[in-house]
């Protein structure tokens, strides 16, 4: 039987609207330097798979900027195709909805589910319904909303949001899914065997599959050539919800339009080797028509995208399939974790996005980032994701929301650079670099000094022994 | 052939005795070395925190300063990358467009431009290297983990040539140090750890010394070992390559 | 305005200028495509027989899925071991099959994917519902890669398809494979000569 399904607010989770910066959270996140060595090692297994899987295809580079090519023609034409998909899906018996924000994509899900008379429904991953708030919403009006992908139904049971676009509970140990599912589907206490674990869950969901009315799902791929939508699962929730259910409501960005059919074979090849590290998701299921008796609807988000696509520097972040390889890759995010960005999409490819939804809320993630660009390399549609954090700071600074501190140094280091008598006589000294480097100040405030020695300053500059060498040469 | 040697402020100020062992061996290689002494910064440090705007005046700065060379050489991949991506001017635009393509990090003007085959240094030691982001993604002096593409390794290259010599493997080839310029002390935790994980990958797989073509990595990696209290080094590749071969 | 025609609105005024799609053909190797998917299947959790008839299926199953297993197929030469009609339309009624032994159109060598029209699902939802899955596949619908598949496949029209790859599994729990998450527990293939 289903027990609490937890529809309460998150605002209490690890990553709400407490205000706290990436920094902040990474600070306590790494409190606890053993569980951040298993985190990282963690997603690094994954990185690992990743790579194991993509070099048994010699033609991966090749690929990778095919793919890229596809969404850039998807992206310089998306109004056309947009309009060709919604005619074909229509065509097809699907009814097609257009959300301008999240809010709207939440009323048009709540007045489906109003009109069949429906107060509980099943919902496969779907990042785009995170990002919308749905399931508050939703709790909010009286629907109840299960999870069912197993790593969803734990953050669910646990009322926290997804730690990771793929695997959204990466976060939590196994012992504590365990306490989780003692309490709410009554395993045994402390049996924190994985297999055990699964097992219940199935059990639990499967019940809940066989009576809710209604499913949810996201959309990985629509195809504008035939109106036809894809939804990759590995664990077969997405299938198991939607053939079960009276009305199948699937939610889509506006940007997860291919061109055509036979695009999928680049995309498919791409998404889970990138992701996992898996030649391809146990299910790439390819939804077209309603089935006899059913309601497909599908409903096309724009919240933000088009502006995003206004932004020449930053429109290539639409490309993305959401595989997370650049999560795993991520130094910073293997470090601190999904929930220290406090955005529905974290790591280095939610820091790209989230400022165009929101920057003053969203001015620090760009800059949680050493742009050591693996990102960029993993990343199955070739996004410039590091160059882009590089460009979010440049226009970040120039909005005004970086501190004003930070921004008085900053000038200051900039006016002295460009003076170079001042620079060598504030070198001789050694004061310049104490005023305007602050990680140069041996002192308990110093966030430098904290773990990390400075470098002995030598008996001189390579300036004043370059001056001493010509001296001696002239002599 | 005309070098203007390009040493990076931190350089000049901290590692006095790479830009010394950089200036030695491209001297060693007949090569014509000029060191412009109003040379300050490449402006790297702003722009990467958002402030490009405001380093115009440095960049007009290292233009003066160095466009009547025939190559700008510099022990610093980063530094190298910021004039190669950024570097602009107003004033005389052409010659920022000719310094972006004549500036190169120590190790690729060594392989790439003197095409140097052979050296004589010694440096009898297990040394770990590692690959700076920049230099590695950016300016592509080795090959990078992620891609599916043939393997090389510009510094290994070099550093195969030095007698004694024996090279670690690491666990992670090419992770990241967590430097990252303001990084380190914006997001203290994170950089902290990531120097930590790094240099611990290096002493695991028996690194006595840690090496590098970028020395920002290595002032990072240096200062948690000296926190460590550990007897393993940093030391920057012009120092192992200008190494006495007779010690 | 509609917010469809404000967001195409939208988009038509951000979107850059248009660029060609790609017209790229990615070379493929045809060795041994039955090995090659049978290596990837296997690795992937998924069980492969070659097999010369449809009989030779009751005799390797036999035992496997407890007994008396509910088992549902298309092929008519497995009557004798399974219900080959489904009566009812309703999906729920489903719930309590063991087995369902089905027809793939294509199987694809590098990822071990099943193509699966929705003809041969018998009902969308039993591929899916079943405690164990075995799909059947001819020999020589064995492709390479995707984009052979995609090529045969066409613009042929469907309500519903899907490529089936293994049976269903999760890693969520800190990244331990367990398989059968919500769907079969076991994936058994046929190749048939």
């Amino acid at each position: 039987m289903i027990k609490e399904t937890s529809n309460k607010s998150k605002g209490k989770s690890p990553s709400g609207d407490s205000g706290a910066d990436h920094a902040t959270l990474s600070d306590i996140f790494n409190q606890d330097e053993p569980r951040v060595n298993w985190h990282d090692e963690t997603l690094w297994f994954v990185r690992t798979k990743r790579d194991k899987a993509v070099n048994t295809i010699p033609e991966w580079e090749l690929l990778r900027e095919t793919a890229s090519q596809i969404k850039h023609n998807v992206l310089s034409n998306l109004s056309a195709y947009l309009e060709q998909f919604e005619e074909k899906a229509i065509a097809n018996g699907v009814q097609v909805h257009w959300a301008a924000d999240a809010k709207e994509h939440n009323e048009i899900v709540h007045s489906i589910l109003k009109k069949h008379s429906i107060n509980r429904m099943v919902k496969s991953k779907s990042m785009l319904t995170e990002e919308c708030h749905l399931n508050d919403y939703l709790s909010k009006n009286g629907v109840e909303v299960i999870d069912t992908d197993l790593g969803e139904r734990i953050v669910q049971l646990a009322d926290e949001p997804p730690s990771h676009i793929v695997l959204p509970c990466i976060h939590k140990k196994k012992e504590e899914i365990g306490d989780l599912f003692h309490i709410h589907l009554g395993t045994a206490a402390g049996e924190a065997d994985p297999q055990v674990l699964t097992e219940a869950a199935r059990q639990d969901l499967r019940s809940a599959f066989l009576t809710r009315r209604a499913a949810l799902t996201g959309v990985n791929f629509a195809v504008a050539e035939t109106g036809e939508i894809v939804v990759c699962t590995n664990e077969g929730n997405a299938d198991m919800g939607v053939h079960l259910a009276d009305v199948h409501i699937a939610s889509m960005g506006i940007e997860k339009i291919i061109p055509e059919r036979k695009h999928l074979g680049f995309f498919l090849r791409l998404l889970t080797r990138s992701a996992t590290g898996q030649p391809i998701t146990t299910y790439s299921s390819h939804f077209k028509k309603p089935r006899p008796g059913q309601e497909m609807h599908i409903i096309l988000v724009d919240n933000g995208r088009s502006r995003q696509l206004g932004r020449e520097d930053f429109r290539n972040s639409l490309k993305c399939i959401r595989c997370g390889a650049c999560m795993n890759t991520c130094p910073v995010y293997r470090r601190s974790g999904g929930h220290s960005y406090h955005y529905a999409i974290s790591g280095p490819i939610g820091a790209i996005l989230a400022p165009n939804l929101d920057m003053k809320k969203y001015a620090d993630l760009p800059f949680a980032s050493t742009l050591c660009g693996s990102c960029s390399n993993v990343c199955p549609v070739k996004i410039d994701i590091h160059d882009q954090l590089y460009k979010w700071r440049q226009v970040l600074v120039k909005e005004g929301h970086v501190s004003p501190v930070k921004a008085a140094g900053m000038k200051g280091m900039a006016w002295m650079f460009s003076f170079p008598a001042l620079f060598n006589i504030a070198g001789k000294s050694g004061r310049w670099f104490m005023k305007y480097f602050p990680f140069m100040v041996s002192n308990k405030l110093n966030p430098w000094y904290k773990e990390r020695e400075m470098p002995a300053p030598p008996k001189e500059s390579f300036r004043e022994w370059y001056a001493r060498r010509e001296k001696n040469n002239r002599k | 052939m005309r070098v203007g040697l390009f040493i990076p402020c931190y350089v000049d100020q901290f590692y006095p005795n790479a830009a010394i062992a950089t200036l030695q061996l491209l001297e060693k290689f007949g090569v014509d070395v000029v060191f412009p002494k109003k040379q300050t910064c490449c402006g790297q440090p702003m722009a990467n925190s958002g402030f490009s705007h405001l380093s115009s005046e440095c960049d007009e700065l290292f233009v003066e300063n160095f466009s009547e060379f025939d190559y700008i050489v510099c022990p610093s991949g980063s530094c190298v990358l910021h004039i190669k991506d950024h570097l602009h001017s107003a004033k005389s635009p052409d010659k920022a467009k000719a310094i972006r393509k004549k500036v190169f990090e120590l190790v690729e003007f060594l392989t790439d431009i003197l095409e140097i085959k052979e050296l004589k240094a010694k440096f009898p030691f297990k040394v770990g290297i590692h690959q700076s982001c920049h230099g590695q993604r950016g300016l592509k002096l080795s090959q990078m983990s992620e891609l599916v593409a043939p393997k090389f390794s510009k510094p290994e290259t070099l550093l195969k040539m030095v007698d004694g010599l024996e090279l670690i493997n690491l666990t992670r080839v090419d992770e990241c140090c967590g430097f990252g310029g303001t990084f380190c002390v914006a997001e203290e935790a994170v950089s902290s750890k990531m120097g930590k994980d790094r240099v611990a990958d290096h002493i695991q797989n028996g690194a006595e010394y840690i090496t590098g073509a970028d020395l920002s990595c290595l002032m990072h990696m240096e200062g948690i070992l000296k926190r460590q209290k550990s007897n393993v080094k940093v030391i920057h590749i012009a120092e192992i390559l200008n190494a006495d071969p007779n010690p | 305005m509609s917010s469809r025609d404000k967001i195409l609105a939208a988009v038509r005024a951000s979107q850059p200028q248009l660029t060609e799609l790609p017209q790229v053909n990615i070379p493929q190797s045809f060795d041994d495509l039955a090995l090659r998917f049978t290596t990837v299947a296997t690795a992937i959790g998924g069980k492969v027989y070659e097999i010369n008839a449809i009989e030779e299926i009751k005799e390797i199953i036999s035992g496997q899925f407890g007994e008396a297993p509910r088992i549902i197929s298309s092929f008519s030469e497995l009557g004798d071991i399974a219900e080959i009609d489904i009566q009812t339309s309703d999906p729920h009624a489903l719930e309590n099959v063991d087995l369902a032994i089905l027809k793939a159109e294509l199987g694809v060598a590098e990822n071990a994917a099943l193509w699966v029209p929705e003809e041969n699902t018998m009902q969308r939802v039993l591929p899916f519902i079943t405690q164990h899955l075995a799909l059947v596949v001819s020999k020589n619908s064995l492709v390479p890669a995707m984009h052979q598949a995609y090529e045969i496949i066409g613009d042929r029209d469907y309500g519903y398809s899907a490529f089936i790859a293994g049976p269903s599994k999760t890693a969520d729990i800190e990244q331990s494979l367990v398989l059968g998450a919500h769907g079969p527990r076991s994936m058994t293939v046929f190749i048939l000569n």
